[in-house]
């Protein structure tokens, strides 16, 4: 290693061999920084779980344009869109195909007591083309009366329960007194809204929610010609539909509005908004912290290279070396410590908290300028003092 | 011009600001000759170890013209202060020696500050370096691990390594007991000698006296005493 940092460097490694100096004060540089690192991972973790479980519901849709009431923010809230708008809709060229969409609440209780909520989806049996491939597909299972599809992944249900299902044979429980047959599967699991998924075709919906009518769907799924583009049909959509009751939105456009409304206006995604700010703040005062210390701890022996002729330069250098090794070291027993309690939140709420690639990097870059930056700080009382006072 | 390795001239020094400052050297004007070996001799608080990091350009001048081999010093710019201490070698009271770095990485602290150079070359010189100073043995020791004699030692090497033209001590015997400290002295004597180097070195440790060339004895910030042996 230090043949290595010599080639490197052109000069003795003096960080690397000032850091492991002391094991034990690195061991605690390094848990500084793991745990700043740590702090910035499960915020960002969480935030992302907001993300990922606003984003999931609307992956089951593979329509080109959404039709939502006009104070509708996400998915599941706002008024209802009289379905006179599917048929106004049809009549707008360029559009192929449009489907209602009913979207509900239901208590599913199991006979130990249990009970999740689940987001229900209602939809015409015949309009496959609006949902992703494999719930498209187990679509037509469901034309039987009081038949749906039951995510096997409900917060809080073992997926034990649902094993029959693999091997056909149906499973039935008691919703709201009445008895739902589970004909087939999909796999999202809980949100921060709800614990699992529904689907059933519009007529279970409605017999199951029997406060709702079948003129009043929550939003209208468009489907638009292939040869034309989904702006532009939108856009007439627009001008046909009247703007003070209903929006017009493609999918994708739909799904970034949601999350962005969901992180930046409704409280939980501002707390962990804050919560990812006050890591980043911690973390960088807990790594200048490490290395001022350790700047101030060898004040002597820089006053002794300024006195032989050593430049600032220098002091920059092995100061910034140390903040690449710590920067480093801490990383990894941070990010294996995050995975691990990804881990182990995602099992403890049943939320969609990942890591991803793009976000290893991002701490990663983070910690090393975060590092670079405080090293830098804590070398500029070197600058301009006289050697001799410094001793 | 001068031939002197150090020419001082109306040298004043102050430290405090406004009320409370104090004047520590007055008017001192002294020429250093090459190749000698000069003790700066005084009391505590007679300003001998100010004038030698003024000397050392480990202290900014403030008033007066002090040349080192024939440069002028005052007013010289961090960067060039930083050249003229490449050509110094410095031995302080204490060692101050890199706790992190072995006796050959410190010595060779030494020589990288001339650049990176060639890395074999720097290291016989630095082991050659050790062993006259009698160290060969304790080339890889830690500092922590070796005696107050054989750290100043390695100090007298990592000053020494790179045959500086003036050498200046602060009182390098000061945390030794009488041997070592006879020893350093009689090393860094011998050393200069053969290598033509100007050597200045405060102490108030009379045993060495017998080993300069010239004696300066400061009082006040004044020099009351200069004899030349």
């Amino acid at each position: 290693m230090n043949k290595l940092l010599t080639r490197i460097f052109g000069r003795l490694p003096i960080g690397w061999l000032q850091l492991i100096h002391s094991k034990t004060r690195f061991i605690a540089a390094i848990a500084g920084v793991s745990f700043a690192t740590l702090l910035v991972f499960m915020q960002l973790g969480i935030l992302g779980a907001l993300n990922n479980s606003v984003i999931a519901p609307y992956e089951f849709f593979e329509a080109d344009i959404l039709i939502s009431a006009e104070d509708a923010n996400t998915i599941t809230d706002g008024s209802n869109v009289a379905r006179a708008r599917l048929f106004q809709s049809l009549s707008v060229p360029g559009v192929v195909d449009g489907a209602a969409l009913y979207i509900g609440n239901m208590e599913f209780k199991l006979a130990d007591g249990t009970s999740s909520t689940l987001q229900t989806f209602g939809i015409d049996t015949s309009k496959g083309d609006f949902l992703s491939p494999n719930i498209g597909q187990q679509l037509r299972l469901l034309r039987d009366e009081n038949t749906a599809l039951i995510d096997t992944a409900i917060r809080g249900v073992a997926p034990s329960v649902f094993e029959g299902l693999a091997t056909g044979k149906p499973f039935s429980f008691e919703i709201s007194d009445k008895t739902l047959t589970a004909v087939g599967v999909l796999e999202l699991g809980g949100s921060f809204f709800t614990d699992g998924t529904l689907f059933v075709s519009d007529q279970t919906f409605l017999r199951f929610f029997g406060n709702r009518s079948s003129g009043a769907p929550n939003h209208i799924l468009i489907n638009v010609d292939d040869g034309i583009s989904v702006d532009v049909v939108a856009a007439r959509l627009r001008d046909a539909l009247p703007a003070s009751l209903v929006k017009v939105q493609t999918l994708a456009a739909a799904t970034t509005a949601d999350q962005t409304y969901q992180t930046t206006e409704r409280p939980t995604g501002i707390i962990f908004g804050f919560g990812v700010l006050i890591g980043v703040i911690v973390g960088i005062v807990i790594v200048y912290q490490v290395l001022s210390t350790d700047v101030a701890d060898h004040l002597h022996e820089y006053a002794t290279f300024k006195a032989m002729g050593y430049g600032q330069s220098f002091f920059l250098g092995i100061v910034f070396e140390e903040a690449i090794v710590l920067a480093v070291f801490g990383f990894i027993p941070g990010l294996i410590v995050s995975l691990g309690l990804y881990i182990g939140m995602s099992a403890a709420t049943g939320l969609p908290i990942e890591m991803d690639p793009q976000r290893i990097i991002m701490v990663f870059i983070g910690t090393l300028v975060a590092c670079i930056i405080s090293g830098a700080i804590a070398t500029l009382r070197l600058v301009g003092a006289d050697p001799a006072d410094l001793f | 011009m001068s031939n002197a390795a150090i020419q001082v001239q109306g040298l004043n020094h102050y430290f405090g600001q406004g009320e409370a400052c104090k004047q520590a050297i007055w008017e001192l004007n002294l020429e250093i000759e090459r190749g000698k070996l000069t003790i700066l001799m005084g009391p505590s608080g007679s300003g001998k170890t100010t004038v030698l990091t003024l000397m050392g350009c480990l202290r900014e001048v403030q008033e007066g013209s002090l040349r080192l081999l024939g440069s002028e010093i005052n007013g010289a710019s961090e960067t060039q202060l930083t050249g003229f201490r490449r050509k110094l070698g410095f031995i302080f009271q204490a060692h101050n020696l890199h706790e992190s770095l072995t006796a050959t990485q410190n010595v060779q602290m030494g020589l990288q500050v001339h650049g990176p150079g060639n890395a074999a070359t720097q290291l016989a010189a630095t082991q050659h370096m050790l062993a006259i100073v009698g160290l060969a043995d304790h080339m890889d020791y830690l500092p922590g691990n070796l005696s107050g004699g054989q750290k100043q030692r390695i100090a007298v090497a990592r000053a020494l390594v790179s045959n500086p033209e003036i050498v200046f001590a602060d009182e390098p015997t000061a945390a030794l007991d009488k041997e070592s400290g006879m020893n350093v002295v009689a090393m860094l004597k011998a050393l200069g000698k053969s290598r033509q180097t100007t050597t200045v070195m405060v102490t108030h440790d009379n045993r060495i006296l017998e080993l300069a060339d010239r004696i300066i004895t400061m009082e006040d910030g004044r020099i009351v005493g200069d004899t030349k042996l």
